[in-house]
């Protein structure tokens, strides 16, 4: 799997609650949860997200509430990745079960900076940044991981037998 | 290899003798939780399977406490694809407005959660019922959905931190100053991955009340699980709220834990984390002039009994702080009248404050309480990030029932020591 993209950088303890405040929690509505995606952070997270973007974060990205609106809201801007330092276990578990493919690498997080484009080959592990030319390793995703991801979560996985 | 209480939990609920960190196991589930937030993420993803049934009807809670009462009506609806679902699949224990509490608070006094169960809850502060001796975690919307479809889990087996507890508690501190305490040691993602597991002597002087807050925020410094050791006050609590029969897992004596942390409890002074995050505990000696417009006394964390009495014999005979909001809610039916039959009630609205229904409206921003820019609260909620109450520009300060009760009088952060020494 292969994930090629501009980076939009954030810092450490990114928390649920800023990612899809609760205040919008009265929907489970995909589009608007990520209409409302990082605005107590960064007002121009929205208008400003491309599809295939990748995310980089520091430590404990995710923090906070088990609200997987947070990774759908993240997800359903298109963003095709997040690279962080380490994620909170909710949320890790969480962006895998519906899909979003996330993955630890902090030699990345600190190589890459803000609007630098990334490619990130999951298959091999291998986190390239096609701006300075550098190149990071990481664990590839596991087979069954892939396959997650790949059928757009745990549930279709399970429901179309690509997970038994 | 020695094994943990939580990993002991894990292999009895994993058909293995033993398991060891790291280790990835398929866990049977004793009950699986939701509330109205997460469970229709959850029913959503549950009709994708294609399944007539829940795996077992009498396994499954689901609890109407974030936006319960319903606040709009998109909070109405959530509730009720919620009730339609229950109703539909007969779940047994589906608690709506009249029986509702917030979960944490509700499924302890229900008799829900015995020692020795394996719990999920798709909310994060599911870890409260390790004070009662289970291993208890949260979780996704989409671990809710395949959990109430076939009663399993997987899980990665975590390492431990322990914490040795010595000393008994000082007069007006309680568990949310230990745990704020503990979070300010070790960081918010301190235990990330981990179970924090808490013995020791100390242990026979900590109440419930106070064991399910310290569990309650083992979340916030990032941990899987907080657990207690399960000692005669935690099966004198089961047997009072009519829980099925506790499994007692004892940490054996060569358990091998990441980090050992000894807390004299005796130590521990009035706690206050400063925003925008819970491991900002500082004590009062490092906390100046700093002025409030709102309280907040209730949650998951700190919406028990003993926390409104706590509060109450502080506020009793004094008035609120003119110019201060002042909202107490108790965390169930069964305390609010508990609170009414005790007097706590008429402590507080004699004093100047709010007595609400359950809910957790204002701890998360929901509603019933949500500050305004610029606006400060001082609140016994568990969480105090940006914009967590409300404004993006307003501030949330964590503390104990007592510190907020104090606070409340002066309408500045002051230590109850200050109030109850004059």
């Amino acid at each position: 799997m292969k994930y090629t993209g501009n980076v939009i950088k954030y810092g450490d303890n990114i928390d649920t609650d800023v990612i899809i405040p609760a205040r919008y929690l009265n929907t489970s509505d995909h589009a608007e949860l990520a209409s409302h995606c990082m605005e107590d952070l960064d007002k121009t997270f929205v208008s400003r997200v491309q599809n295939g973007d990748i995310i980089t974060a520091g430590q404990n990205f995710g923090c906070g509430s088990s609200r997987e609106h947070a990774p759908i809201a993240i997800k359903a801007n298109g963003v095709s990745l997040v690279i962080a330092k380490s994620f909170a276990r909710i949320f890790y578990r969480n962006s895998i079960n519906i899909g979003l493919a996330i993955v630890e690498c902090p030699e990345a997080v600190d190589g890459i900076s803000e609007g630098d484009k990334v490619e990130a080959d999951m298959d091999n592990g291998i986190i390239r940044n096609l701006t300075t030319g550098k190149e990071y390793r990481t664990a590839p995703f596991p087979e069954f991981i892939q396959k997650i991801i790949e059928n757009n979560g745990l549930i279709q996985s399970i429901a179309n037998g690509s997970i038994q | 290899m020695g094994m943990t209480m939580t990993q002991k939990i894990l292999a009895a609920h994993s058909g293995l003798e033993s398991v060891q960190a790291g280790q990835l196991i398929l866990a049977e589930l004793d009950l699986v939780l939701g509330n109205d937030i997460t469970s229709p993420v959850a029913i959503k993803e549950f009709s994708k399977l294609g399944r007539d049934s829940v795996f077992d009807k009498d396994k499954i809670t689901m609890v109407m406490d974030h936006f319960a009462p319903n606040k709009d009506i998109k909070a109405a609806e959530q509730c009720k694809m919620c009730r339609d679902f229950c109703g539909e699949k007969d779940v047994t224990h589906f608690y709506d407005v009249g029986q509702m509490g917030i979960e944490h608070a509700l499924l302890p006094e229900k008799g829900l959660v015995t020692a020795g169960n394996v719990v999920i809850g798709a909310d994060s502060h599911t870890c409260t019922y390790g004070a009662l001796g289970a291993f208890s975690t949260g979780v996704g919307s989409t671990d809710m959905a395949c959990g109430m479809a076939i009663g399993k889990a997987w899980f990665k087996v975590p390492s431990a931190i322990k914490f040795n507890l010595t000393g008994k508690l000082r007069k007006y501190v309680s568990g949310k100053d230990v745990i704020l305490h503990i979070i300010g040691k070790i960081g918010v993602d301190g235990a990330l991955y981990r179970s924090m597991e808490f013995t020791g002597e100390g242990l026979s002087s900590l109440t419930m009340s106070d064991r399910l807050c310290i569990a309650n925020m083992a979340i916030e410094a990032g941990a899987k699980n907080g657990i207690f050791e399960v000692d005669d006050i935690t099966l004198d609590y089961i047997k009072a709220h009519g829980a099925a029969e506790p499994a007692i897992y004892k940490a054996d004596d060569d358990a091998e834990y990441d980090e050992v942390i000894n807390i004299d409890l005796s130590e521990i002074q009035p706690t206050v984390s400063f925003p925008h995050l819970p491991e900002n505990a500082r004590t009062f000696d490092e906390i100046g002039d700093v002025k409030i417009d709102q309280v907040v006394i209730g949650s998951c964390t700190n919406g028990r009994l003993e926390d409104l009495q706590a509060a109450a014999e502080i506020m009793k005979g004094r008035k609120c702080a003119k110019n201060v909001r002042v909202i107490v809610i108790p965390a169930t039916q069964q305390i609010y009248l508990d609170a009414m039959e005790q007097g706590l009630l008429k402590i507080f609205i004699e004093s100047g404050a709010v007595v609400s229904t359950p809910t957790c409206g204002p701890c998360l921003g929901g509603y019933m309480g949500i500050l305004a820019k610029g606006e400060r609260a001082i609140a016994t909620t568990n969480r105090n990030f940006v914009g967590r109450m409300g404004h993006p520009e307003s501030e949330v300060y964590l503390a104990s029932p007592e510190t907020a009760a104090a606070s409340a009088l002066t309408g500045r952060i002051t230590s109850p020591w200050e109030v109850m020494n004059k």
